[in-house]
């Protein structure tokens, strides 16, 4: 197996115009076109998992110092949470039938699945720039205490991650109607897909880690 | 995995080598039904930890706490099998070094960071309720 990727790769790296790019896509049989990008997108995630990796230790390390002010049991709406964290679990499935329909090459039902997504997505980011605001308006600012100064942190890096994923989305659904399902066109919607699904396993560890242990304690 | 070793060497009759590039990709980027099981997995796995502590069901915070640990690292193992399609053979094993690599970081920043910070506080305690 080794040595046949081994092959494949230099092939790839031989390929340089368009008609061998493509052969080497269908050798291959695997969804990227030109070579690393997948692993080279992956080892990106990998890296912002680092900085989520950095936040919720920052988050469990002052989490509860709250300065006199308000805790999370007293902040904490939880059937919001639940909410949020179903829209973010939708528009990972619907991301996936968006995928299955690019597989299959439907352009019209792959966009489709990827507008409902990008709804889902702005439903998400909506409900906590909802709760965000609720929260400031009640005094519990960032400035407030260490635990919201965390919180804030914490929750707002990955709200912008799923924001700039809903801008990534809508760059890429103008690029699909423009030029159809292309190979490269193809490869940008699997690293979203990874980008997106990635910010779903981190949401996991906020909703467990922030939200639910928070009310516990 | 058998048919891209297939599709490899047959790599100059294009129309079949296609064919059988198409058979894997769809196994190795999920299928419906690999979906739909993330999908009906993770909503339970999500349900029953709101479940246990909206509803106090085992009246024990410590407990329940660790419980939905749990529940959340299921999930996310769940999420990176059917939603992010990890296995040990793609990119002929780099992803999952490459996580296991991440995961050993992570480990250790959350358990070092916690260690540490909880001697820290543990030392300040008798100057902190002194000045209280």
């Amino acid at each position: 197996m080794a040595s046949h990727s081994i092959a494949m790769n230099a092939v790839g790296a031989a390929g340089k115009n368009p008609v061998d790019s493509t052969a080497f896509y269908d050798a291959k049989g695997e969804h990227h076109p030109e070579g690393s990008t997948m692993l080279g997108f992956w080892l990106y995630l990998m890296s912002d998992c680092l900085i989520f990796a950095a936040l919720f230790a920052t988050y469990a390390v002052v989490g509860r110092n709250y300065a006199a002010g308000p805790s999370p049991k007293d902040l904490f709406d939880l059937p919001l949470v639940a909410l949020n964290t179903s829209m973010l679990l939708f528009s990972s499935i619907t991301y996936g039938f968006a995928m299955l329909e690019m597989e299959r090459g439907y352009l019209a039902r792959c966009q489709l699945w990827l507008a409902v997504t990008g709804l889902f997505g702005i439903a998400f980011v909506g409900l906590e720039l909802y709760e965000f605001q609720h929260l400031i308006h009640e005094g519990a600012t960032p400035q407030r205490s260490a635990f919201l100064s965390a919180f804030f942190t914490l929750v707002g890096t990955h709200g912008l991650h799923v924001t700039l994923g809903i801008v990534w989305l809508v760059t890429l659904m103008v690029q699909v109607h423009r030029r159809g399902l292309v190979p490269e066109n193809k490869r940008r919607l699997l690293c979203l897909s990874m980008f997106w699904h990635f910010l779903d396993v981190i949401w996991i560890g906020v909703f467990t880690f922030v939200y639910l242990m928070g009310v516990l304690q | 995995m058998s048919a891209a070793s297939n599709a490899g060497p047959a790599s100059g009759h294009d129309a079949h080598a296609h064919d059988a590039a198409h058979g894997d990709h769809g196994e190795s980027h999920g299928s419906f039904k690999g979906y739909m099981t993330g999908f009906v997995l993770s909503v339970i796995l999500t349900a029953i930890p709101f479940i246990l502590v909206m509803g106090d069901v085992l009246g024990n915070d410590r407990l329940t706490g660790l419980v939905i640990m749990g529940f959340a690292v299921v999930q996310i193992v769940v999420h990176m099998i059917y939603f992010l399609h990890m296995n040990t053979k793609s990119e002929g094993g780099w992803t999952i070094l490459a996580l296991i690599f991440t995961l050993t970081l992570v480990i250790i920043t959350l358990t070092g960071s916690l260690w540490v910070m909880y001697h820290l506080n543990t030392n300040m305690m008798p100057m902190h309720m002194h000045t209280r």
